[in-house]
């Protein structure tokens, strides 16, 4: 039974939506994404996940108008595979490195044979139960295209997806990292007003997955992202998001270690003011046995901001040497802003070694002090020892060369204030 | 240099006096000692000249050149000349130790109204005075502090001191947690910084520090005020007598 209040919900945000022309696969994977969708409707400010975080922005049939972004891209001058995004219209490189195949969503769902076909809105459904992730499922119903990659091996250049536009895109990326094989995923751009960008990433055994993924530093944004990994033997999964400002900004991981000595890392550095209100929510599932899973989450608010945390760890029955790690931070810069944090461990097994934390806390007296007794204002003291709190999120990021990169970027931000 | 004047502090948040009346004048060129008892308000005297918020100035003066740094805001001190070698240098994660040497020594040049060093030329005097210290090319790479040993935080503080080339240099118990080498390689680096513009203000609890840096003053501070000035004399008859005699004697 859905509430009537969910159901009125997703008429009115559906009244302005038609399910994508095409057949084949991708038709009948979108109507039984819109089966389950009928069945859930949308998420309301009662729902357990959405106390802390208003959807309303998310769910309005309309979202609030912005003006095309006037940033360059974050990760300019990064050498990559490009792969734009604009408007919802996909181009897709001319030339490709060793190991890798990029397809456009819609072109794959008209073949009659596809690996996507079997990770398609199926990663999104797994990931649904037992929380009901009802964004996604609009998604996996209505995205109008999106990305379709597989890497059968080393992939030498990360692939960068550059998102922009200033309309309400509804994007559908698949990701296969086959046996052996690694692949480096950049992601970028204010993607538009709104935007709903799921992602399925599968991992077959021993493959590798790196994403880093930079939102801002507009403002008037409400990305909406999810991530759903699988995770299979001796895989690896590691992810960093970047966030500066944006209005609303929703950032769902939901991570599942199915196969034994798999890894899976996911972190985040975020800073805003006033208005903005940034949500990471993330729900790791162990599944399998000696897996390690990391989540890093910090935010520095001030003016009012409002950061979110809701972080889980789930460990299956049978899931033995789980190593489980999650910390969440915040740093308060003033009285008026807020941090929300629900750090969850549920565990059914009885041989594993998980730990989780969570504060908050203002900019450390001492240290400022420190700084301005050397002659360091108070303004630029304090922007110091934000990058000092936020490095700490950077760290996460393993390559060297890119970990620079998106640091240097926080920093150039930061500055500017 | 420094001109204390009847200077009375006591603690914003309880009304408890800490200084009781501390008359001092360092000379430039002059390295003057405060040695005294656990609680005799030593360190409270560094940390009110050097700004730390937490204390409230009740009466008197202190000026350095005939500038008024009590009304200064801490950088505006720096950027004045003075500088507090820390008991306790800060860690501070994720933030390079040359970033924070060189975003120190600009912001206080352009306080100065001069013009900022490059980035060449900062990584020049840098790497010299470095060398000097003996603190290696990893240390400077390294986030401020993190990780550093009890001795290498205090030859990072002298580092900062020599980098930003203040007229008066206030070390605080500098010798804490030092063993004899490491005080030794501190003292030197102090030692090497002596200079006639230049005045000293050195605290500490013993009289070790001083066999390395030769004081031309020294005093005796005992419960807010400075009860006895001598040579240094007066610092071996602390080592042999302890304070119980010279702070009986004064009272």
């Amino acid at each position: 039974m859905v509430a009537e209040a969910k159901k009125a919900a997703l008429e009115e945000r559906l009244d302005g939506l038609t399910l994508p022309e095409g057949g084949g696969w991708l038709a009948a994977a979108r109507r039984d994404a819109r089966d389950r969708l009928d069945a859930v409707g949308l998420p309301g400010r009662r729902d357990e996940y959405w106390r802390f975080t208003n959807p309303a922005p998310l769910v309005a049939r309309d979202p609030e108008v912005s003006d095309v972004s006037q940033s360059p891209d974050p990760f300019d001058g990064y050498e990559s595979v490009v792969i734009t995004i604009e408007d919802g219209v996909v181009t897709l490189p001319d030339t490709l490195p060793e190991n890798l195949q990029i397809g456009t969503l819609r072109e794959a769902g008209e073949a009659d044979i596809h690996w996507a076909k079997d990770i398609y809105g199926t990663l999104e459904a797994m990931g649904s139960r037992p929380v009901l992730r009802p964004l996604a499922t609009l998604n996996s119903a209505y995205a109008t295209d999106g990305v379709v990659i597989r890497a059968t091996g080393p992939v030498a250049k990360p692939v960068h997806i550059r998102t922009t536009g200033t309309g309400d895109p509804i994007l559908h990326h698949v990701v296969r990292v086959d046996a052996d094989a690694s692949l480096t995923l950049l992601e970028s751009g204010t993607a538009g007003a709104r935007s709903n960008v799921a992602t399925e990433i599968d991992l077959a055994d021993t493959g590798a997955f790196h994403h880093i993924r930079i939102q801002g530093p507009d403002h008037v944004r409400h990305p909406n992202t999810h991530l759903f990994a699988r995770l299979r033997q001796e895989s690896v999964f590691k992810s960093f998001t970047l966030s500066a400002n944006g209005l609303l900004a929703r950032n769902e991981a939901v991570i599942e270690l199915t196969g034994d000595d798999a890894t899976a890392h996911i972190a985040g550095a975020a800073f805003g003011r006033g208005d903005f209100h940034h949500d990471d929510t993330v729900f790791v599932t162990h599944d399998a046995v000696n897996c390690e899973s990391r989540q890093v989450f910090k935010k520095v608010l001030r003016d009012g901001a409002t950061g979110v945390f809701q972080g889980k760890i789930l460990v299956k029955e049978g899931a033995q040497k789980t190593d489980g790690y999650q910390i969440s931070q915040a740093l308060l810069l003033d009285e008026d802003s807020q941090f929300l944090a629900k750090p969850e461990l549920e565990i059914y097994a009885d041989d594993v070694a998980c730990s989780h934390g969570s504060t908050t806390g203002a900019i450390d007296e001492t240290a400022l002090f420190y700084l301005r007794s050397r002659g360091v204002s108070k303004r630029d003291a304090t922007d110091l020892l934000v990058l000092s709190f936020l490095a700490e999120a950077i760290e996460e990021i393993e390559d060297e060369t890119l970990r620079e990169h998106v640091g240097g970027r926080m920093a150039d931000w930061l500055a500017r204030g | 240099m420094l001109n204390i004047r009847n200077l009375h502090v006591k603690l914003e948040e309880e009304d408890k006096a800490i200084l009781k009346g501390v008359d001092l004048e360092v000379e430039a060129g002059k390295v003057h000692a405060i040695m005294g008892p656990n609680g005799s308000g030593k360190s409270t005297l560094s940390y009110v000249l050097s700004g730390r918020d937490g204390y409230e100035v009740t009466e008197g003066s202190a000026t350095l050149l005939g500038h008024d740094i009590l009304e200064m805001e801490p950088e505006e001190r720096a950027a004045a000349g003075l500088f507090l070698a820390f008991q306790y240098p800060v860690e501070i994660p994720g933030v390079g130790n040359m970033t924070f040497l060189r975003t120190a020594v600009n912001a206080q040049r352009k306080a100065r109204g001069e013009e900022e060093l490059s980035a060449g030329d900062f990584l020049k005097v840098v790497r010299e005075r470095a060398k000097e210290l003996k603190i290696d090319a990893d240390m400077l790479k390294r986030p401020v502090n993190v990780g550093f040993s009890g001795g290498e935080k205090k030859r990072n503080e002298i580092l900062q001191m020599a980098m930003l080339e203040p007229k008066m240099c206030i070390l605080d118990e500098t010798d804490s947690g030092l063993d004899v080498d490491a005080m030794k390689l501190v003292a030197d680096g102090v030692n090497a910084l002596r200079s006639e513009g230049r005045g000293f203000l050195v605290i500490t609890h013993y009289q070790r520090l001083l066999d390395h840096i030769r004081p031309d003053v020294v005093h005796i501070m005992s419960d807010g005020r400075i009860v006895k000035t001598g040579g240094p004399e007066l610092a071996l008859e602390v080592e042999t007598n302890g304070y119980a005699d010279i702070v009986e004697g004064a009272a």
